[in-house]
């Protein structure tokens, strides 16, 4: 009975192993980043793009009132597309703008927004990228819901329509 | 006493230079444990994406700032997760990655110790 044990035992332990790795097979392997978060704003100090003052992110941000901070540079194609649903959102009163100028040059900046326009109420000057990685973020269009000092949602990538939309409708 | 200042000249740049270079130590140890995120199987250390370029700049600045190795992993663990670590710690969800080996390890000293001492006596 005891030398049968063993065996059984062993071919018991793989089978569970084998069970796990194989259901571990069907997971996906590919990374998807959390988009909704409910973690609180960071606080650090940063530099301004207009006023060559520093700012902690802490006082950007007022209680009761809904901001979208946006991640954008002038190099960056994707900003470009997003930027009149930008400008429509700065329309909307419950809600405003902040821009972090993500390593890019003060001249090439103004001109951008020159040319599509400006609908950030402020704008944090990232020349190192270092504020945006402090935010979490993976690179550049990458826009925060934020209400009370806490991040409600995240968004990778350019915002489109849906999102826009969406946004809209949060902020109500 | 001008041996007396030499002396202390250089011992004040010699730590100087050590200093820089155990920052530099403790930065490429450090960013060769962060995953850069953007790219495919690299390493921080590795990649010359914006967002490994700019990992490595935020870890300068940690570090010049007093953080200590723990405390940037968990800084960057709160901003991006676990995944960002190549080396995990224990945790409800890594506990079987770390706890099967010396498992399997226990039953395979296990069944050596039955076949070749137990049979021997």
């Amino acid at each position: 009975m005891k030398n049968k044990l063993l065996p059984l035992s062993i071919t018991f332990i793989f089978i569970i192993i084998f069970i796990f790795f194989y259901k571990g097979l069907q997971n996906s392997n590919i990374y998807t980043p959390e988009t909704k978060i409910n973690i609180k704003v960071p606080s650090f100090d940063a530099e301004l793009f207009y006023e060559k003052k520093l700012i902690n992110s802490l006082d950007l941000f007022q209680v009761d009132k809904y901001y979208l901070l946006n991640i954008w540079s002038s190099w960056c194609v994707p900003c470009r597309q997003e930027h009149p649903l930008l400008m429509n959102l700065s329309k909307n009163k419950n809600i405003e703008l902040v821009g972090i100028n993500y390593k890019d040059t003060k001249i090439n900046a103004k001109n951008f927004l020159t040319e599509l326009g400006n609908p950030y109420k402020e704008i944090i000057f990232d020349d190192k990228g270092i504020i945006a990685i402090e935010w979490g973020a993976y690179g550049v269009p990458e826009s925060y819901l934020i209400k009370d000092g806490m991040i409600i949602k995240k968004y990778i990538g350019p915002l489109n329509r849906k999102l826009f939309n969406e946004i809209n409708f949060l902020a109500k | 006493m001008k041996i007396l200042k030499l002396s202390l000249i250089f011992l004040l740049i010699f730590s100087f230079n050590n200093l820089k270079a155990n920052n530099e130590g403790i930065n490429s140890k450090i960013t060769k444990n962060l995953r850069c995120l953007i790219c495919q199987g690299q390493s921080v250390y590795d990649s010359d994406s914006e967002f490994a370029i700019s990992i490595k700049a935020l870890v300068d600045k940690k570090l010049e700032e007093g953080f200590s190795e723990n405390q940037i992993y968990d800084f960057f663990k709160e901003k991006y997760g676990d995944w960002i670590l190549y080396d995990p710690e224990l945790n409800k969800n890594t506990y079987i990655l770390w706890l099967l080996p010396i498992f399997i390890f226990l039953i395979g000293g296990a069944i050596i110790a039955k076949t070749f001492i137990i049979k021997k006596k």
